[in-house]
């Protein structure tokens, strides 16, 4: 049996707002891995340091020390960038948030479309690849209408599509299902399972939400700025 | 995808109605323009168009435009006797505020020397040059009197035989041509009772010297009418124009009237500078000034609006940033809609300002040159007041998105 290959790894990850007397630790010393096609809830109270972790693993936020390495590429080194992070977030990551975000003038395929054009995919192609993941996500009969006529559920998985256009190697998903009732967040979070073990793409969800955790893989705990537990899904196990 | 074409697609009456007040604004600064211009078109106007090489007016005086100028009549014969002069005639202007069907009518008179200047020069819209020695008018459109109608001046009624267009003074009066007598007539019209009056102030006068004393038959005489009296000089004119012989230089017909000295002569050129650097030069300033200062609250507005609508895309701008968008993504998106405002706003100040400027009291010549000039101005506005807008969106995080 094949070992899946590393999809990102984080070592000793810090990051320090302000100085002196008004130095905030957001998070300190946080280091893990992921694998190709893993999904990993991230877990942890409000203020535990979850939103500060995905944005620095999404390369939208600062280190103040650490490295990220995501596939072989050492990404950032301490407050560093090694490469052009708007460009590598472009071709590699793709971004779920508490809410869709979709652009409010694009319909769906737009907003879809929009996310391949900026990586220099346009026309033809890009519209039936939009399509595709659009009909494979169920909203490919809502791909003409704008934001404000789809429901919560069906802006959420045009946000997914949007996310998965570009065929990134990691998915940052930021309490997807927060403005979902429980039955659209359960298919939101299956959505990106397979999406993971189908794809091979890497996901990792920042939740609340304890109902489906039974999705994931494996699941990280964060309190105070640290990673308190890290444990694949089921007993309790620490990853070296 | 264009962007700005279909956030603007999406908010269509919103952006219909901002690009509307902008057009507002620059169909001023292009009024603006028009009515500097038409000031200078009509301070010019009646000097180019008449065509005269050469003006004469009295000694010392800046006439007959700029202030007021008298000479006699008989300049006229004195200056066709000078070489190289083809031709001389008299020409009266002046100013007159009557009323026409309980309305006031505001004029330009412009007496023309009849029968050799029967005003064939003047841009007819309608009807025809002046035709008889008297009671004949031409009128501008602006004034109101329509072809046929019969306009009573001083004693007499006139009838309105030809209509101009654009023929309007300085002051933005319309211009109304007569036989140079009739003008004559209408500027000196006195009353009965006062012309009563000074014949017997007249006698009074005569009775009191001496001469008149011994000589009844002078009492008598002073009683009759002023032009009946060789004593007393005909009514003055404002200039005399003097037309130059083919291939006669100015300066020496210039050369030769100077040793005139009850004269002041002017050459084309030198009265429309004097039109131009004295009627209406505090005016031309003016509109000037004011055009600039619209230039300027324009760009402020557009500023300002586009600052707005930037603001409105902050999270989309952090979102298209977040998913990797390049700045030129961003940028194009307020700058094309910059100038999408710019170009909508300068399209509806064309077409309403063609259907609104003729409205205007004053004239408004808006030239090529002007609309070409505005073209320019409203680019570098919109690319400038783009710039506020992008510079605000270059500082959006991405993870401004996040939070």
């Amino acid at each position: 049996m094949t070992q899946p290959s590393r999809a990102i790894e984080a070592e000793g990850l810090t990051r320090v707002y302000g100085s002196g007397h008004v130095e905030v630790v957001a998070m300190r010393d946080v280091s893990f891995s992921l694998s190709e096609g893993e999904v990993v809830a991230l877990l942890g109270p409000s203020g535990a340091g979850k939103s500060t972790l995905l944005t620095i693993i999404g390369l939208i936020n600062t280190l103040t020390s650490g490295k990220i390495t995501i596939g072989n590429d050492l990404v950032m080194d301490g407050p560093e960038a090694k490469v052009n992070l708007r460009s590598y977030r472009r071709r590699f990551i793709g971004y779920v948030l508490q809410k869709a975000n979709l652009i409010p003038f694009l319909t769906g395929l737009e907003n879809v479309q929009l996310a391949l054009e900026i990586n220099d995919v346009s026309g033809r192609p890009a519209r039936l690849r939009a399509m595709e993941l659009l009909e494979y996500l169920g909203v490919g009969n809502r791909a003409n209408n704008l934001p404000h006529m789809l429901s919560g559920g069906e802006q959420q998985r045009v946000a997914v599509a949007r996310a998965l256009a570009n065929k990134p190697r990691l998915v940052l998903a930021d309490e997807p299902t927060a403005a979902l009732d429980s039955a659209r967040g359960r298919q939101v979070m299956e959505l990106f399972r397979t999406l993971a073990h189908e794809q091979g793409t890497t996901v990792l969800v920042a939740t609340h939400d304890h109902r489906a955790l039974d999705v994931f893989d494996r699941i990280l705990e964060m309190e105070d700025g640290t990673l308190r537990s890290n444990h694949k899904n089921g007993p309790k196990e620490i990853d070296p | 995808m264009n962007l700005a074409i279909r956030d603007i697609r999406h908010n269509l009456s919103r952006f219909s109605l901002t690009a509307l007040g902008i057009g507002m604004l620059l169909m001023l600064v292009m009024g603006m323009g028009g009515i500097y211009q038409g000031l200078i078109e009509d301070a010019t106007l009646m000097v180019d168009r008449i065509g005269a090489n050469l003006w004469v007016v009295q000694y010392a005086t800046r006439g007959p435009f700029a202030e007021i100028s008298r000479i006699p009549r008989n300049l006229e014969d004195r200056l066709r006797a000078v070489p190289g002069v083809k031709s001389a005639r008299a020409f009266v202007t002046y100013v007159v505020q009557r009323e026409y069907r309980k309305k006031p009518l505001r004029m330009q008179v412009q007496g023309l020397s009849w029968p050799e200047d029967k005003g064939e020069w003047l841009p007819l819209v309608s009807g025809r040059a002046l035709g008889a020695a008297h009671l004949e008018m031409v009128a501008d459109k602006i004034l109101g009197p329509r072809l046929g109608d019969k306009v009573p001046l001083g004693k007499d009624v006139y009838t309105v035989v030809g209509i101009t267009s654009g023929m309007n003074s300085t002051g933005g009066d319309g211009m109304a041509f007569f036989t140079l007598l009739d003008s004559l007539a209408i500027q000196f019209d006195i009353p009965g009772e006062a012309i009563r009056l000074e014949r017997n102030a007249r006698r009074s006068r005569v009775a009191r010297i001496d001469f008149g004393k011994t000589q009844p038959s002078l009492l008598e005489r002073a009683e009759l009418p002023s032009a009946s009296l060789p004593a007393i000089a005909s009514p003055p004119v404002s200039a005399v124009l003097v037309q130059l012989q083919a291939g006669t230089d100015p300066a020496s017909v210039i050369r030769t009237l100077s040793g005139w000295t009850d004269i002041s002569v002017f050459t084309r050129q030198q009265q429309e500078e004097l039109l131009l650097k004295g009627v209406v030069d505090r005016a031309r300033r003016q509109l000037g000034l004011f055009r600039a200062l619209l230039i300027i609250i324009s760009a402020i507005i557009m500023a300002l609006i586009l600052y707005t609508l930037t603001l409105e895309k902050v999270h989309d701008i952090a979102m298209l940033k977040l998913i990797g968008a390049r700045n030129s993504v961003i940028l194009g998106l307020i700058l094309q809609q910059a100038l999408m405002l710019g170009l909508l706003g300068y399209v509806f100040a064309f077409y309403v300002g063609k259907w609104v400027f003729p409205m205007f009291p004053r004239r408004v010549v808006v030239t090529h040159d002007d609309l070409l000039s505005l073209a320019v101005i409203v680019l570098g506005i919109s690319v400038l007041s783009a710039v506020l807008g992008i510079w605000k969106a270059m500082r959006v995080e991405p993870n401004e998105v996040v939070s």
